[in-house]
């Protein structure tokens, strides 16, 4: 697995069309990738660069700017436990270096099993609730000692709470689908009608002068 | 910096104050060039002034008050504006400069001693000028691979790169190859390429040119010299017709590197990798560096310069003046070109001079009305495009019609028997049928086109392409090139014969080697003397000639069909390669078989070469001094570098020599002499004597109003054989050519040959990419993998000319107006 399957290719050329220029769709199509492979494979990103119509490197130079997408394979989990101030504050560094010893792999690795990649992250906008961590960008809040042996005992065997997680990649559980009718923006831009306020602006801008 | 501001016009004055001073500057134009143009140079690295402004680097940052007090921005960003008030050296300004140099050191390693750029990189100088002279940072720096290879041209070491994002944006921007880009984020951002994916641009050289620090640079020069010991002279590129204006750079009397120059005229100081790598032939192994002389044992022996001149000038003296005969010359300068010319119809006087092999367009291409490159990428113009690809013959051009295409709206209608680089480009294109373009000029000419169609184009596609010339602003341009070997070039004239009925319309030839124009100027053309002026028109040249001849001669292909009767005893192949070159191959094996005496003069022993009986050692590029004439008329000046391998010499004193040992009396015996000569025989040539070229940066135009173009008789228009596929024979850039071929980092550079055919002709056949076919025609067959490409038209079958291990240009024949050739599975 790597290129599209059929049926995410015809997915992927629904989403191109959402789009007045295709690079737009770059993204998206990111998304899709990783969500069918669980990383952004190589041969993926030749095929986005395919069916945005521009070449692999600019989709690489896109996806690589973004923490979010996996250029390499990850666990089915991926554990992103914060450690900016709040999360510190009350005790995160103890939680990564429990996480690590548990698992036993340093942050940024994955397990032997191919269950779970371990991240320490930046700030992941809980800090009501730190300390906080994510699985698969999904929240886990107030995370103390035994809640966190629970969770990694139920990611690595794939049962309990680990249910609640869908597979890495997946960024929704109900897919948005557009209509044609729904289609933001479809008119290609040299048909486009310029904004009222372009003009108005203009005569404003010729009065002051 | 190296690049010079942008030449601009000021029409539009205002009055803005740099550093106290009152300047008028252009409205609108860019603050770092309005300085630099007023005495006030602002320190930069990412603002090139051929490439759009990104404000990457912050170097460039200055205090500007435009009423609101004095704030610091990034003059390449600011367009002047009246009233503003710039200080480019306050103690602000300064400050940031420290700041921002510091920034920019914080991660780039102070390896300048073992740095190829030391010595004359941006980076450094700036850093010496204008930086903070100790750094605060103790920290480890980045550490990379190096250096990674990201074309087999171009090598990156990432450590020194400060993201200034001029290579990513030449790439994206000027060639449209955006094969490397910016990848990761913060400070592990980094240039690179997809994995697998080669920065393989014909313009990959530039980036190396341009990178303000150590970051890129090209297999051929790297670490094979420091810049102080480097040697300069600007020269002119003479690879193809474009004529791009050069630097030429030795050590130790060798040639390591060329760089461009920014002509406003030609190149806009960008150059293709075969203009800036292929120098490297001139070190090549291979030169010829002593005269030959075919031995009693039938091989080529080595002599003495007087025994091979002798030898010669026996051969030319002895033979009836209608048995000798001349081909090439397109190579050489314009003074080695009127040197030949006078010594083949002023002294021999013979008229059977070709400076092609029947592979070009025939020397009346140049008696039509003229347009420069400029002229031809006018803001808002039209252009027909009737030619080769571009970008495989004249990768300069292509950029500048790009160019013209994307930012200036000038609408191209593209005539190419296939689609083409410049196809994207585009705002309509029709694909005749190989031998009919005649008719599609006639069509596009009238504006409308029967219901069925014309030489296999739609009549919708006609209508299409006819509405976009019927539309343009101001006459319309042409440039008209031969793209098909495997068609007659009088289907070209033809066209060009239609093409006439624009109103106000100018043609410029594309013609693909490098002097092709100044050699015909100079006279190397059957029936033409120096100037332009025809042999039964005699422009004067009686009085300066001791003979002029008296009959036109014939062309190359006619010199080889007399050859093959054995009409010519004497035939002097003047970098010529007709057993390679010469669209009917058999043709030329029996011509060189039947001829008395070969005489050679080259710098490589190619097939015709080796074929010879006297072969002279001849100076390329960078070791002959002159001028050369590209495809506008521009004549620049060609300067010597290095000198030649072994005895070598220049071809113009080859036959300076060669005419004293005939008994001429001819005084010009220096390239001042022969320019001057040539020039004032010549009124087209006004404004290009010695003196005045040497006083042109960027080169001089010769009249360009043409008159007398004579398409000759037309071309009768071949029958379609419906089980036939018709052949499109075109060039690519890298082939295995004598210049390319000897580069020793561009020899592996070329395609694998194909046979391009039709989605429709693959699907009636059968055949996917890479199904191997055979290619048949009445001469031969070749057996090759099919490339199936929605770019060629049903019924056309498209090979390349001179790539390893094919040699299409054997089914060629020189008295067939196209070639049919059958396409089945092998």
């Amino acid at each position: 697995m790597a290129r599209f399957t059929p049926e995410n290719e015809a997915l992927a050329r629904r989403i191109v069309a959402r789009y007045p220029v295709p690079k737009s769709a770059t993204i998206p199509l990111c998304h899709l990738a990783q969500e069918q492979d669980g990383h952004l494979a190589t041969d993926a990103m030749e095929h986005v660069a395919e069916l945005v119509g521009c070449t692999p490197a600019e989709v690489l130079g896109t996806a690589s700017f973004y923490e979010m997408f996996k250029l390499h394979p990850v666990g089915r989990y991926c554990l992103n436990i914060c450690t900016n101030i709040s999360c510190r504050i009350v005790g995160a560094a103890d939680l990564l270096a429990r996480a690590e010893e548990r698992l036993g792999v340093r942050a940024g690795g994955t397990t032997a099993d191919g269950q779970v990649t371990l991240e320490d992250v930046e700030c992941i906008a809980a800090c009501t609730e730190a300390p906080a961590l994510q699985v698969n960008y999904r929240y886990v809040e107030r995370v103390d000692a035994d809640l966190l042996d629970a969770l990694i005992d139920d990611l690595r065997a794939g049962t309990g709470r680990a249910e609640e997680f869908p597979p890495h990649g997946t960024l929704g559980l109900v897919r948005q689908e557009l209509g044609p009718d729904d289609l933001a923006n479809v008119t290609p831009p040299e048909q486009q009608v310029e904004p009222v306020w372009f003009a108005r602006n203009a005569t404003a801008e010729e009065g002051a002068s | 910096m190296s690049e010079r501001p942008r030449p601009i016009e000021v029409t539009d004055p205002v009055t803005i104050t740099v550093d106290g001073r009152q300047v008028e500057v252009q409205r609108g134009e860019l603050l770092i060039d309005a300085c630099e143009r007023n005495d006030a140079y602002i320190p930069r690295f990412c603002y090139h002034p051929r490439m759009e402004p990104v404000g990457m680097c912050r170097m460039c940052l200055v205090e500007v008050d435009t009423g609101r007090g004095p704030a610091l921005q990034p003059s390449c960003m600011i367009p002047t504006a009246p009233d503003m008030v710039v200080e480019t050296t306050s103690e602000r300004v300064t400050k940031a400069q420290d700041g921002v140099l510091e920034f920019l050191l914080a991660n780039h390693p102070l390896d300048c001693p073992v740095c190829d750029k030391g010595g004359e990189c941006p980076l450094q100088d700036q850093t010496m000028a204008y930086g903070p002279g100790e750094s605060r940072w103790v920290e480890e720096k980045r550490h990379y691979e190096k250096p990674i290879e990201i074309s087999p041209l171009v090598l990156l070491d990432r450590e020194r790169c400060i993201l200034c994002d001029r290579c990513t944006r030449f790439a994206s921007e000027v060639t449209d190859d955006p094969l490397i880009h910016f990848i990761n984020r913060g400070s592990n951002t980094e240039v690179n390429t997809f994995p697998g994916d080669p920065f393989s641009s014909y313009f990959s050289g530039n980036t190396v040119q341009i990178c303000p620090v150590g970051a890129l640079t090209a297999t051929p020069y790297r670490f094979r010299a420091r810049p102080w010991d480097l040697e300069r002279t600007e020269s002119t590129c003479t690879v193809c017709s474009v004529g791009c204006r050069v630097t030429l750079e030795s050590s130790r009397d060798r040639m390591l590197r060329i760089n461009g120059v920014d002509a406003d005229p030609v190149n806009w100081s960008w150059l293709c990798d075969a203009g800036r790598f292929a120098f490297e032939a001139t070190n090549s192994e291979d030169r010829l560096t002593e005269p030959l002389r075919r031995g009693a044992d039938g091989s080529l022996e080595p002599v003495r310069w007087s025994e091979a001149l002798a030898a010669v000038a026996d051969a030319l003296g002895s033979a009836d003046p209608s048995s000798v005969a001349v081909l090439g010359g397109s190579r050489s300068t314009d003074e080695s070109a009127y040197a030949w010319a006078a010594l083949a119809k002023g002294v021999v006087g013979t008229d059977h001079v070709d400076a092609q092999l029947g592979d070009g367009l025939p020397a009346a291409v140049f008696d039509l009305p003229g347009a420069t490159i400029d002229e031809v990428c006018r803001p808002g113009g039209t252009v027909l495009y009737v030619g080769p690809d571009p970008k495989e013959e004249l990768p300069v051009l292509f950029l500048r019609l790009k160019h013209a295409a994307q930012r200036d709206r000038v609408r191209i209608v593209e005539v190419t028997p296939t689609s083409t680089s410049l196809t994207p480009y585009s705002a309509a294109g029709v694909r005749p049928r190989p031998g009919e373009l005649a008719a599609v000029a006639e069509a596009l000419v009238a504006g409308d086109a029967p219901a069925d169609g014309v030489a296999g184009v739609s009549a919708d596609d006609l209508r299409a392409a006819a509405a976009v010339l019927g539309a343009a602003d101001g006459p319309v341009t042409v440039v008209l090139g031969r793209a098909n070997l495997a068609e007659s070039p009088q289907v070209v004239l033809d066209a060009a014969a239609a093409l006439s009925a624009l109103p106000g319309v100018r043609f410029l030839p594309a013609v693909r080697r490098g002097n092709v124009r100044g050699a015909v100027t100079a006279g190397m053309a059957p029936g033409r003397l120096p100037g332009g002026g025809r042999l039964d028109g005699d422009a004067g040249w009686s009085g300066v000639w001791s003979t002029v001849p008296t009959e036109v001669g014939a062309d190359a292909m006619g010199i080889l069909a007399a050859a093959a009767d054995g009409a010519i005893s004497t035939l002097v192949l003047l970098g010529a390669d007709p057993l390679r070159d010469a669209p009917d191959r058999a043709l030329a094996e029996r011509a060189l078989d039947r001829v008395g005496t070969i005489v050679a003069i080259d710098s490589f022993p190619t097939p015709s070469v080796l074929r010879a009986d006297v072969v002279l050692p001849a100076a390329m590029l960078g070791e002959v001094d002159g001028s050369t004439t590209n495809l506008e008329g521009r004549v620049s000046r060609v300067r010597p570098k290095v000198t030649p391998p072994g005895t070598a010499r220049a071809d113009w004193a080859v036959a300076v020599e060669l005419a004293r040992r005939l008994g001429a009396t001819w005084s010009a015996t220096s390239v001042e002499a022969l320019r001057d000569e040539l020039v004032a025989g010549s009124p087209r040539l006004a404004g290009t004597t010695w003196a005045e070229l040497e006083a042109a940066d960027d080169g001089v135009l010769v009249d360009l109003t043409g008159g007398g173009f004579d398409p000759g008789t037309p071309a009768p228009v071949p029958q379609v054989d419906s089980y036939s596929l018709r052949l499109v024979l075109s060039r690519e850039l890298y082939d295995e050519g004598e210049l390319l071929g000897r580069s020793e980092s561009m020899a592996g550079l070329s395609r694998t040959p194909t046979v391009g055919i039709s989605v429709g002709d693959a699907e009636r056949l059968g055949v996917e990419d890479g199904t191997p076919l055979v290619v048949r025609g009445e001469r031969g067959s070749s057996t090759l993998p099919a490339r199936v490409s929605a770019g060629i038209p049903r019924g056309t079958a498209h090979l390349v000319h001179r790539l390893e291990g094919s040699d299409p240009i054997t089914l060629l024949s020189a008295d067939e107006v196209a070639c049919d050739v059958r396409v089945e599975l092998a």
